[in-house]
Protein backbone atom coordinates (compact mmCIF):
# COMPACT_ATOMS: atom_id res chain seq x y z
CA UNK A 1 0.00 0.00 0.00
CA UNK A 2 1.26 3.25 -1.16
CA UNK A 3 2.13 5.24 2.04
CA UNK A 4 2.47 8.46 -0.02
CA UNK A 5 1.76 8.90 -3.62
CA UNK A 6 1.97 11.99 -5.88
CA UNK A 7 0.47 12.21 -9.35
CA UNK A 8 1.44 14.75 -11.66
CA UNK A 9 2.19 17.73 -9.37
CA UNK A 10 2.78 21.16 -10.30
CA UNK A 11 3.72 24.47 -9.14
CA UNK A 12 4.70 27.30 -9.97
CA UNK A 13 6.15 30.69 -8.21
CA UNK A 14 5.52 33.70 -9.91
CA UNK A 15 5.40 32.28 -13.45
CA UNK A 16 8.55 30.11 -13.24
CA UNK A 17 7.71 26.22 -12.72
CA UNK A 18 9.16 24.78 -9.77
CA UNK A 19 7.63 21.26 -9.81
CA UNK A 20 6.86 20.14 -13.32
CA UNK A 21 4.52 16.85 -13.30
CA UNK A 22 6.12 14.62 -10.61
CA UNK A 23 4.93 11.36 -10.14
CA UNK A 24 5.66 9.63 -7.78
CA UNK A 25 4.51 6.62 -4.71
CA UNK A 26 6.56 5.43 -1.95
CA UNK A 27 5.60 1.96 -0.21
CA UNK A 28 5.32 1.28 3.72
CA UNK A 29 8.78 0.31 4.68
CA UNK A 30 10.48 2.02 1.79
CA UNK A 31 13.52 4.43 2.38
CA UNK A 32 13.14 7.01 -0.13
CA UNK A 33 15.35 9.74 -1.65
CA UNK A 34 14.55 12.54 -3.31
CA UNK A 35 18.31 14.05 -4.94
CA UNK A 36 18.77 16.71 -6.94
CA UNK A 37 20.92 20.02 -7.12
CA UNK A 38 19.55 23.24 -5.34
CA UNK A 39 16.85 24.55 -7.07
CA UNK A 40 15.56 21.42 -8.06
CA UNK A 41 12.22 21.67 -6.51
CA UNK A 42 12.87 19.36 -3.81
CA UNK A 43 11.59 21.05 -0.83
CA UNK A 44 8.66 22.24 -2.72
CA UNK A 45 7.79 18.71 -3.60
CA UNK A 46 8.09 18.00 0.13
CA UNK A 47 5.58 20.85 0.71
CA UNK A 48 3.21 19.81 -1.66
CA UNK A 49 3.16 16.49 -0.10
CA UNK A 50 2.80 18.08 3.27
CA UNK A 51 -0.29 19.99 2.61
CA UNK A 52 2.06 23.13 3.99
CA UNK A 53 1.50 24.19 0.07
CA UNK A 54 -1.10 24.50 -2.74
CA UNK A 55 -0.10 22.17 -6.21
CA UNK A 56 -1.43 24.41 -9.45
CA UNK A 57 -1.95 20.71 -10.40
CA UNK A 58 -1.87 17.05 -9.52
CA UNK A 59 -2.83 15.10 -6.67
CA UNK A 60 -1.40 13.93 -3.23
CA UNK A 61 -2.61 10.90 -1.14
CA UNK A 62 -0.62 10.32 2.31
CA UNK A 63 -1.87 8.21 4.63
CA UNK A 64 -4.73 7.68 2.52
CA UNK A 65 -5.85 11.14 3.53
CA UNK A 66 -6.61 13.33 0.44
CA UNK A 67 -4.09 16.29 0.64
CA UNK A 68 -3.85 19.16 0.96
CA UNK A 69 -7.98 18.97 2.18
CA UNK A 70 -7.25 16.32 5.11
CA UNK A 71 -3.73 17.72 5.62
CA UNK A 72 -4.41 18.27 9.40
CA UNK A 73 -5.52 14.41 9.37
CA UNK A 74 -2.27 13.28 7.34
CA UNK A 75 0.26 14.93 9.20
CA UNK A 76 -1.00 13.28 12.73
CA UNK A 77 1.10 10.08 11.60
CA UNK A 78 3.81 11.97 10.42
CA UNK A 79 7.06 13.07 11.60
CA UNK A 80 8.89 16.09 9.83
CA UNK A 81 12.59 17.06 10.19
CA UNK A 82 12.61 20.43 8.64
CA UNK A 83 15.87 21.67 6.56
CA UNK A 84 16.71 24.73 8.83
CA UNK A 85 16.18 23.92 12.51
CA UNK A 86 13.11 25.60 14.04
CA UNK A 87 13.93 24.18 17.69
CA UNK A 88 11.99 26.57 20.25
CA UNK A 89 15.17 28.54 21.50
CA UNK A 90 12.79 29.51 24.91
CA UNK A 91 12.85 25.97 25.50
CA UNK A 92 15.20 23.65 27.32
CA UNK A 93 15.75 20.24 25.04
CA UNK A 94 13.31 18.54 27.12
CA UNK A 95 10.59 20.75 27.02
CA UNK A 96 11.28 21.32 22.84
CA UNK A 97 9.83 17.64 22.87
CA UNK A 98 6.92 17.94 25.43
CA UNK A 99 5.29 20.85 23.91
CA UNK A 100 5.89 19.73 20.30
CA UNK A 101 3.71 16.74 21.61
CA UNK A 102 0.75 18.42 22.58
CA UNK A 103 -0.01 19.92 19.27
CA UNK A 104 -0.08 16.47 18.21
CA UNK A 105 -3.07 15.99 20.93
CA UNK A 106 -0.66 14.41 23.19
CA UNK A 107 -0.20 15.72 26.54
CA UNK A 108 2.82 16.26 28.72
CA UNK A 109 1.96 12.79 30.77
CA UNK A 110 1.30 10.90 27.73
CA UNK A 111 5.48 12.06 26.20
CA UNK A 112 6.58 11.81 29.69
CA UNK A 113 7.40 9.02 29.77
CA UNK A 114 8.86 8.75 26.45
CA UNK A 115 11.44 11.40 27.20
CA UNK A 116 14.45 8.86 28.25
CA UNK A 117 13.98 6.98 24.72
CA UNK A 118 14.42 9.84 22.61
CA UNK A 119 16.82 11.56 24.66
CA UNK A 120 18.85 8.37 24.43
CA UNK A 121 18.52 8.42 20.47
CA UNK A 122 19.33 11.65 20.27
CA UNK A 123 22.12 10.78 21.85
CA UNK A 124 21.28 14.28 24.48
CA UNK A 125 21.08 11.86 27.56
CA UNK A 126 22.01 14.42 31.04
CA UNK A 127 21.25 17.51 28.57
CA UNK A 128 17.36 17.42 29.33
CA UNK A 129 17.25 20.32 31.03
CA UNK A 130 20.00 22.13 28.58
CA UNK A 131 18.47 25.72 26.77
CA UNK A 132 18.82 25.57 23.21
CA UNK A 133 21.82 27.55 22.55
CA UNK A 134 24.28 25.78 23.78
CA UNK A 135 23.77 23.03 21.89
CA UNK A 136 26.05 22.15 18.61
CA UNK A 137 24.44 21.95 14.89
CA UNK A 138 24.87 18.27 15.32
CA UNK A 139 22.76 18.13 18.52
CA UNK A 140 20.40 20.23 17.04
CA UNK A 141 19.82 18.33 14.38
CA UNK A 142 19.38 15.40 16.02
CA UNK A 143 17.23 16.93 18.81
CA UNK A 144 14.82 18.05 15.38
CA UNK A 145 15.19 14.46 14.65
CA UNK A 146 13.90 13.18 18.30
CA UNK A 147 11.27 15.90 18.13
CA UNK A 148 9.73 14.03 14.93
CA UNK A 149 9.11 11.00 16.45
CA UNK A 150 7.63 12.61 19.04
CA UNK A 151 4.10 11.12 17.99
CA UNK A 152 5.72 8.01 17.19
CA UNK A 153 4.97 7.89 13.16
CA UNK A 154 5.16 5.60 10.80
CA UNK A 155 6.47 8.20 8.20
CA UNK A 156 9.62 10.42 8.38
CA UNK A 157 10.22 12.80 5.77
CA UNK A 158 13.59 14.88 6.27
CA UNK A 159 14.34 17.82 3.93
CA UNK A 160 18.31 17.71 3.81
CA UNK A 161 18.86 15.93 7.45
CA UNK A 162 22.65 16.49 7.17
CA UNK A 163 23.77 19.25 5.12
CA UNK A 164 25.74 21.84 7.38
CA UNK A 165 27.01 18.64 9.69
CA UNK A 166 29.83 18.11 9.95
CA UNK A 167 31.34 13.81 9.51
CA UNK A 168 31.26 12.88 12.45
CA UNK A 169 27.44 14.06 12.90
CA UNK A 170 26.52 12.99 9.49
CA UNK A 171 27.60 9.54 10.47
CA UNK A 172 25.42 9.44 13.59
CA UNK A 173 21.93 10.73 11.71
CA UNK A 174 22.39 8.26 9.00
CA UNK A 175 22.68 5.24 11.88
CA UNK A 176 19.60 6.78 13.41
CA UNK A 177 18.27 6.93 10.46
CA UNK A 178 19.05 3.02 9.47
CA UNK A 179 18.08 2.13 12.85
CA UNK A 180 14.31 3.63 12.35
CA UNK A 181 14.26 1.93 8.97
CA UNK A 182 14.90 -1.37 10.62
CA UNK A 183 11.92 -0.70 12.66
CA UNK A 184 10.11 -0.55 10.12
CA UNK A 185 9.62 3.27 9.68
CA UNK A 186 8.79 4.61 5.84
CA UNK A 187 11.78 6.99 5.04
CA UNK A 188 11.46 10.06 2.85
CA UNK A 189 14.32 12.34 2.59
CA UNK A 190 15.76 15.23 0.64
CA UNK A 191 19.10 15.61 -0.42
CA UNK A 192 21.63 17.14 -2.78
CA UNK A 193 24.78 14.46 -1.49
CA UNK A 194 24.68 11.79 -3.75
CA UNK A 195 26.97 9.31 -0.92
CA UNK A 196 23.86 10.03 1.37
CA UNK A 197 21.32 8.74 -1.82
CA UNK A 198 23.34 5.67 -2.17
CA UNK A 199 23.96 4.86 1.56
CA UNK A 200 20.66 5.25 2.84
CA UNK A 201 17.48 4.66 0.26
CA UNK A 202 16.83 1.58 -1.42
CA UNK A 203 15.34 3.69 -4.36
CA UNK A 204 15.70 7.44 -5.46
CA UNK A 205 14.47 9.96 -7.70
CA UNK A 206 16.75 12.12 -9.94
CA UNK A 207 15.07 15.84 -9.89
CA UNK A 208 16.23 18.30 -11.85
CA UNK A 209 14.22 21.68 -13.08
CA UNK A 210 11.46 20.55 -11.60
CA UNK A 211 11.10 17.14 -13.22
CA UNK A 212 11.96 13.83 -12.26
CA UNK A 213 14.45 12.84 -14.67
CA UNK A 214 15.01 9.14 -13.57
CA UNK A 215 13.78 6.43 -10.78
CA UNK A 216 15.13 3.72 -9.21
CA UNK A 217 17.35 1.60 -6.83
CA UNK A 218 20.70 3.19 -6.75
CA UNK A 219 22.68 0.35 -7.83
CA UNK A 220 19.98 -0.52 -10.93
CA UNK A 221 20.50 3.17 -11.84
CA UNK A 222 24.46 2.83 -12.17
CA UNK A 223 24.30 -0.10 -14.03
CA UNK A 224 21.73 1.28 -15.87
CA UNK A 225 23.04 4.73 -16.83
CA UNK A 226 26.69 4.94 -16.29
CA UNK A 227 29.95 2.56 -17.07
CA UNK A 228 30.59 0.77 -13.98
CA UNK A 229 34.51 2.67 -13.37
CA UNK A 230 35.55 5.66 -13.98
CA UNK A 231 39.12 7.53 -13.76
CA UNK A 232 39.81 11.04 -13.19
CA UNK A 233 43.09 12.59 -13.63
CA UNK A 234 44.72 16.01 -13.31
CA UNK A 235 47.93 17.48 -13.46
CA UNK A 236 50.05 19.42 -16.00
CA UNK A 237 49.25 18.30 -19.41
CA UNK A 238 46.03 16.10 -18.72
CA UNK A 239 44.39 17.72 -21.99
CA UNK A 240 47.21 16.69 -23.87
CA UNK A 241 47.42 12.90 -22.24
CA UNK A 242 43.31 13.16 -23.27
CA UNK A 243 43.51 13.78 -26.53
CA UNK A 244 46.19 11.40 -27.10
CA UNK A 245 45.27 8.57 -24.83
CA UNK A 246 42.59 9.20 -22.73
CA UNK A 247 39.40 9.23 -25.04
CA UNK A 248 41.12 6.19 -27.06
CA UNK A 249 41.30 4.00 -24.03
CA UNK A 250 37.96 4.81 -22.34
CA UNK A 251 34.60 4.08 -23.12
CA UNK A 252 33.47 7.82 -22.70
CA UNK A 253 35.70 10.83 -21.89
CA UNK A 254 34.36 14.21 -20.36
CA UNK A 255 36.74 17.17 -19.35
CA UNK A 256 35.38 19.23 -16.50
CA UNK A 257 37.70 22.15 -15.89
CA UNK A 258 40.88 20.58 -15.35
CA UNK A 259 39.89 16.93 -14.89
CA UNK A 260 39.56 14.29 -17.12
CA UNK A 261 37.03 11.86 -16.42
CA UNK A 262 36.75 8.71 -18.03
CA UNK A 263 34.18 6.25 -17.50
CA UNK A 264 34.90 2.84 -19.52
CA UNK A 265 34.24 -0.85 -18.05
CA UNK A 266 37.63 -1.69 -16.71
CA UNK A 267 39.67 0.41 -16.06
CA UNK A 268 43.70 -1.15 -16.41
CA UNK A 269 44.26 0.03 -19.27
CA UNK A 270 44.04 3.32 -17.92
CA UNK A 271 45.56 3.36 -15.10
CA UNK A 272 48.40 1.85 -16.68
CA UNK A 273 48.75 5.29 -19.28
CA UNK A 274 48.32 7.28 -16.38
CA UNK A 275 51.09 5.49 -14.50
CA UNK A 276 53.38 6.26 -17.07
CA UNK A 277 53.09 10.07 -17.46
CA UNK A 278 54.82 11.39 -14.01
CA UNK A 279 53.29 14.65 -14.14
CA UNK A 280 49.63 13.10 -13.91
CA UNK A 281 47.66 12.24 -10.89
CA UNK A 282 44.60 10.01 -10.72
CA UNK A 283 42.15 8.70 -8.71
CA UNK A 284 40.05 5.61 -9.70
CA UNK A 285 36.95 4.19 -8.39
CA UNK A 286 33.64 3.00 -8.65
CA UNK A 287 30.92 5.10 -10.49
CA UNK A 288 28.31 6.96 -8.38
CA UNK A 289 25.33 8.62 -8.15
CA UNK A 290 26.98 11.68 -9.15
CA UNK A 291 27.99 9.83 -12.32
CA UNK A 292 24.55 9.10 -13.21
CA UNK A 293 23.51 12.55 -12.19
CA UNK A 294 26.42 14.12 -14.80
CA UNK A 295 25.21 12.11 -17.21
CA UNK A 296 21.63 12.75 -16.89
CA UNK A 297 22.01 16.65 -16.83
CA UNK A 298 24.85 16.87 -19.23
CA UNK A 299 26.51 19.90 -16.79
CA UNK A 300 30.03 18.95 -17.03
CA UNK A 301 31.77 21.81 -19.45
CA UNK A 302 33.26 20.21 -22.69
CA UNK A 303 36.15 21.43 -24.08
CA UNK B 1 -8.32 20.33 -6.00
CA UNK B 2 -7.54 24.03 -5.15
CA UNK B 3 -8.72 25.54 -1.53
CA UNK B 4 -10.53 28.79 -2.22
CA UNK B 5 -8.07 31.24 0.19
CA UNK B 6 -10.59 33.44 1.01
CA UNK B 7 -12.48 30.56 2.83
CA UNK B 8 -14.07 31.62 6.09
CA UNK B 9 -11.71 30.19 8.93
CA UNK B 10 -11.79 26.63 10.69
CA UNK B 11 -10.21 26.60 14.00
CA UNK B 12 -9.63 23.40 15.37
CA UNK B 13 -9.24 22.91 19.29
CA UNK B 14 -5.54 22.75 18.53
CA UNK B 15 -5.34 26.24 18.68
CA UNK B 16 -5.12 26.14 22.58
CA UNK B 17 -1.18 24.02 21.73
CA UNK B 18 -0.40 27.65 20.32
CA UNK B 19 -1.84 29.57 23.22
CA UNK B 20 -0.34 26.90 25.70
CA UNK B 21 3.17 26.85 23.98
CA UNK B 22 3.09 31.04 24.57
CA UNK B 23 2.23 31.06 28.06
CA UNK B 24 5.07 28.94 29.03
CA UNK B 25 7.14 30.54 27.56
CA UNK B 26 5.98 33.90 29.24
CA UNK B 27 5.96 32.11 32.82
CA UNK B 28 9.87 31.54 32.17
CA UNK B 29 10.50 35.24 31.35
CA UNK B 30 7.92 36.58 34.00
CA UNK B 31 9.57 38.93 35.92
CA UNK B 32 10.90 40.94 32.50
CA UNK B 33 7.59 40.54 30.58
CA UNK B 34 5.61 41.69 34.10
CA UNK B 35 7.90 44.86 34.62
CA UNK B 36 7.30 45.87 30.89
CA UNK B 37 3.64 45.57 30.67
CA UNK B 38 2.67 47.24 33.99
CA UNK B 39 5.37 49.26 35.56
CA UNK B 40 4.69 51.72 32.25
CA UNK B 41 1.55 52.23 32.16
CA UNK B 42 1.00 53.19 36.15
CA UNK B 43 4.23 55.33 35.88
CA UNK B 44 1.86 57.52 33.21
CA UNK B 45 -1.35 56.91 35.44
CA UNK B 46 0.35 58.27 38.43
CA UNK B 47 2.48 60.73 36.93
CA UNK B 48 -0.32 62.12 35.04
CA UNK B 49 -2.90 61.45 37.31
CA UNK B 50 -1.60 63.49 40.15
CA UNK B 51 0.95 65.91 38.05
CA UNK B 52 -1.48 67.27 35.72
CA UNK B 53 -4.70 66.43 37.88
CA UNK B 54 -3.21 69.10 40.41
CA UNK B 55 -3.30 71.52 37.66
CA UNK B 56 -6.26 70.72 35.41
CA UNK B 57 -8.52 70.12 38.78
CA UNK B 58 -11.99 68.22 38.11
CA UNK B 59 -13.13 66.79 34.86
CA UNK B 60 -16.76 66.15 34.86
CA UNK B 61 -17.10 66.13 38.45
CA UNK B 62 -14.64 63.95 39.57
CA UNK B 63 -10.72 64.37 40.17
CA UNK B 64 -8.87 63.67 36.73
CA UNK B 65 -6.83 60.56 38.56
CA UNK B 66 -10.60 59.27 38.14
CA UNK B 67 -11.11 59.89 34.62
CA UNK B 68 -7.79 59.46 33.95
CA UNK B 69 -7.38 56.06 35.31
CA UNK B 70 -10.39 54.04 32.76
CA UNK B 71 -8.32 55.44 29.94
CA UNK B 72 -4.95 54.61 30.86
CA UNK B 73 -6.57 51.24 31.54
CA UNK B 74 -7.74 50.83 27.90
CA UNK B 75 -4.46 52.38 26.59
CA UNK B 76 -2.81 50.04 28.61
CA UNK B 77 -4.65 46.87 27.22
CA UNK B 78 -4.10 48.24 23.44
CA UNK B 79 -0.63 48.61 23.92
CA UNK B 80 0.09 45.53 25.11
CA UNK B 81 -2.18 43.57 22.80
CA UNK B 82 0.00 45.80 20.03
CA UNK B 83 3.15 44.47 21.08
CA UNK B 84 2.51 41.19 21.73
CA UNK B 85 0.85 40.59 18.05
CA UNK B 86 3.50 42.84 15.98
CA UNK B 87 7.02 41.43 17.92
CA UNK B 88 6.24 38.91 19.42
CA UNK B 89 3.83 37.57 16.93
CA UNK B 90 6.71 38.28 14.15
CA UNK B 91 9.54 36.62 15.82
CA UNK B 92 7.82 33.65 15.88
CA UNK B 93 6.25 33.59 12.39
CA UNK B 94 9.32 35.18 10.57
CA UNK B 95 12.81 34.95 12.52
CA UNK B 96 12.50 31.98 14.82
CA UNK B 97 10.33 29.81 12.16
CA UNK B 98 8.01 28.71 15.08
CA UNK B 99 4.53 28.72 13.01
CA UNK B 100 6.63 26.23 10.15
CA UNK B 101 7.47 23.58 13.16
CA UNK B 102 3.84 23.80 14.59
CA UNK B 103 2.04 23.45 11.30
CA UNK B 104 4.56 20.27 10.34
CA UNK B 105 2.30 18.85 13.04
CA UNK B 106 -1.44 18.73 12.46
CA UNK B 107 -1.97 21.83 13.39
CA UNK B 108 -3.59 24.70 10.58
CA UNK B 109 -2.35 28.00 9.85
CA UNK B 110 -5.62 29.12 11.02
CA UNK B 111 -4.96 27.62 14.68
CA UNK B 112 -2.32 29.41 14.97
CA UNK B 113 -3.43 32.61 13.83
CA UNK B 114 -6.19 31.97 16.69
CA UNK B 115 -3.59 30.77 18.99
CA UNK B 116 -1.48 34.15 18.71
CA UNK B 117 -4.99 36.12 18.77
CA UNK B 118 -6.03 34.32 22.19
CA UNK B 119 -2.90 34.78 23.72
CA UNK B 120 -2.11 38.69 22.50
CA UNK B 121 -5.26 39.34 24.13
CA UNK B 122 -4.55 37.17 27.44
CA UNK B 123 -1.38 39.64 27.52
CA UNK B 124 -3.36 42.32 27.19
CA UNK B 125 -6.12 41.12 29.92
CA UNK B 126 -2.99 41.10 32.98
CA UNK B 127 -1.82 44.65 31.81
CA UNK B 128 -5.32 45.93 31.60
CA UNK B 129 -6.83 43.94 35.19
CA UNK B 130 -4.10 45.25 36.35
CA UNK B 131 -4.56 48.71 35.94
CA UNK B 132 -8.11 48.15 37.58
CA UNK B 133 -6.64 46.81 40.94
CA UNK B 134 -4.31 49.14 41.28
CA UNK B 135 -7.15 52.03 40.51
CA UNK B 136 -9.07 50.29 42.75
CA UNK B 137 -6.37 50.16 45.90
CA UNK B 138 -6.21 54.04 45.21
CA UNK B 139 -9.42 54.04 45.99
CA UNK B 140 -10.25 55.60 42.65
CA UNK B 141 -13.08 52.73 41.69
CA UNK B 142 -15.99 52.86 44.54
CA UNK B 143 -18.67 50.52 42.55
CA UNK B 144 -19.33 47.37 42.02
CA UNK B 145 -20.33 48.18 38.38
CA UNK B 146 -16.52 48.17 37.87
CA UNK B 147 -16.82 44.37 38.48
CA UNK B 148 -17.85 44.05 34.75
CA UNK B 149 -14.80 45.49 33.51
CA UNK B 150 -13.70 42.18 34.03
CA UNK B 151 -15.17 41.21 30.95
CA UNK B 152 -14.90 44.65 28.72
CA UNK B 153 -10.89 44.32 28.73
CA UNK B 154 -10.63 40.35 26.81
CA UNK B 155 -13.08 41.75 24.28
CA UNK B 156 -10.67 45.04 24.18
CA UNK B 157 -7.79 42.57 23.86
CA UNK B 158 -8.60 40.94 20.69
CA UNK B 159 -10.46 44.29 19.11
CA UNK B 160 -6.65 45.37 19.40
CA UNK B 161 -4.66 42.00 18.55
CA UNK B 162 -6.73 40.93 15.41
CA UNK B 163 -6.02 44.30 13.91
CA UNK B 164 -1.98 43.86 15.53
CA UNK B 165 -1.78 40.65 13.37
CA UNK B 166 -3.41 42.03 9.86
CA UNK B 167 0.18 44.58 10.68
CA UNK B 168 2.26 41.67 11.09
CA UNK B 169 1.06 39.58 8.21
CA UNK B 170 2.36 42.58 5.89
CA UNK B 171 5.31 43.13 7.61
CA UNK B 172 8.85 42.33 6.41
CA UNK B 173 10.77 43.39 9.38
CA UNK B 174 10.78 44.77 12.79
CA UNK B 175 10.74 48.37 11.54
CA UNK B 176 7.36 48.28 9.58
CA UNK B 177 5.71 48.50 12.86
CA UNK B 178 6.90 51.93 13.56
CA UNK B 179 4.44 53.19 11.02
CA UNK B 180 1.16 51.60 12.43
CA UNK B 181 2.74 53.00 16.10
CA UNK B 182 3.46 56.52 14.33
CA UNK B 183 0.38 56.56 12.44
CA UNK B 184 -2.31 54.74 14.09
CA UNK B 185 -1.93 54.14 17.79
CA UNK B 186 -0.14 57.10 18.51
CA UNK B 187 -2.71 59.74 17.25
CA UNK B 188 -5.50 57.36 18.08
CA UNK B 189 -5.13 58.08 21.87
CA UNK B 190 -5.05 61.47 21.58
CA UNK B 191 -8.30 60.82 19.77
CA UNK B 192 -10.32 58.73 22.05
CA UNK B 193 -11.17 60.35 25.13
CA UNK B 194 -8.13 58.43 26.97
CA UNK B 195 -6.48 61.82 28.54
CA UNK B 196 -9.45 63.99 28.25
CA UNK B 197 -13.19 64.28 26.86
CA UNK B 198 -14.33 63.78 23.72
CA UNK B 199 -15.72 67.19 23.69
CA UNK B 200 -12.66 68.77 23.59
CA UNK B 201 -12.06 67.89 20.49
CA UNK B 202 -13.41 69.39 17.06
CA UNK B 203 -16.20 67.95 16.02
CA UNK B 204 -14.84 66.70 12.85
CA UNK B 205 -12.22 64.71 14.58
CA UNK B 206 -14.45 63.44 16.74
CA UNK B 207 -15.85 60.86 13.62
CA UNK B 208 -12.41 59.52 13.67
CA UNK B 209 -12.74 58.30 17.15
CA UNK B 210 -16.11 56.96 16.27
CA UNK B 211 -15.11 54.03 14.08
CA UNK B 212 -11.99 53.82 15.93
CA UNK B 213 -11.83 50.73 18.26
CA UNK B 214 -10.05 52.70 21.77
CA UNK B 215 -12.98 54.91 21.90
CA UNK B 216 -15.67 52.23 22.04
CA UNK B 217 -13.47 50.39 24.38
CA UNK B 218 -13.18 54.04 26.30
CA UNK B 219 -16.62 54.19 26.62
CA UNK B 220 -17.59 51.12 28.19
CA UNK B 221 -14.90 51.04 30.78
CA UNK B 222 -15.21 55.11 31.99
CA UNK B 223 -18.97 54.81 32.78
CA UNK B 224 -18.89 51.42 34.54
CA UNK B 225 -15.86 52.29 36.70
CA UNK B 226 -17.71 55.22 37.33
CA UNK B 227 -20.42 53.34 38.86
CA UNK B 228 -22.83 53.87 35.45
CA UNK B 229 -24.19 51.88 32.69
CA UNK B 230 -22.33 53.00 29.51
CA UNK B 231 -24.92 54.71 27.08
CA UNK B 232 -25.07 52.77 23.89
CA UNK B 233 -23.69 49.27 25.30
CA UNK B 234 -24.75 46.63 22.40
CA UNK B 235 -23.08 49.61 19.77
CA UNK B 236 -19.86 49.67 21.50
CA UNK B 237 -19.56 45.92 21.99
CA UNK B 238 -20.58 45.40 18.44
CA UNK B 239 -17.82 47.45 17.12
CA UNK B 240 -15.10 45.58 19.24
CA UNK B 241 -16.42 42.45 18.05
CA UNK B 242 -16.43 43.74 14.57
CA UNK B 243 -13.31 44.46 14.68
CA UNK B 244 -11.61 40.81 15.92
CA UNK B 245 -13.97 39.31 13.87
CA UNK B 246 -13.26 40.93 10.49
CA UNK B 247 -9.68 41.76 11.41
CA UNK B 248 -8.98 38.11 12.13
CA UNK B 249 -10.19 36.58 8.69
CA UNK B 250 -8.29 39.66 7.30
CA UNK B 251 -4.86 38.36 9.19
CA UNK B 252 -5.57 34.72 8.08
CA UNK B 253 -6.21 35.56 4.19
CA UNK B 254 -3.09 37.42 4.39
CA UNK B 255 -1.14 34.72 5.85
CA UNK B 256 -2.75 32.22 3.33
CA UNK B 257 -1.10 34.46 0.94
CA UNK B 258 2.36 35.17 2.59
CA UNK B 259 3.03 31.73 4.41
CA UNK B 260 0.97 28.67 2.05
CA UNK B 261 0.96 30.14 -1.62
Amino acid sequence: MAVLEAIELEKSYGGTAVVRGVSMAIDRGECFGLLGPNGAGKTTTLRLCLGLTEPDGGRITLNGYRVPVQARAARAAVGVVPQLDNLDPDFTVEENLLVYGRYFGLPPRRVRPRLPELLSFAGLEGRARSPIQTLSGGMKRRLTLARALVNDPDVIILDEPTTGLDPQARHLIWERLRQLAGRGKTLILTTHFMDEAERLCNRIAVMDGGRLIAQGAPRALIEQHVEPQVVEAYGDGVRDWAREEGARLSGRLEMAGDTAFCYTANGDALSASLDRRPGLRYLRRPANLEDVFLKLTGRELRD
Amino acid sequence: MLQNPFAWPRVSPRFAAVWRRNVLVWRKLLGASLLGNLAEPLIYLLGLGYGLGNLVGEVNGRPYITFLAAGSLCSATMNAASFESFYSAFSRMHVQRTWDAIMNAPVSLEDVVAGELVWSATKACISGLAILIVAAAMGLVMTPLAAWVVLVVPLVGLAFAAPGLVVTACARGYDFFTYYFTIVITPMLFLSGVFFPLEQLPEVLRWAAYVLPLWHAVALVRPLMLGEVPPQLMLHVAVLVGYTVVCFYAAVVLLRRRLLA
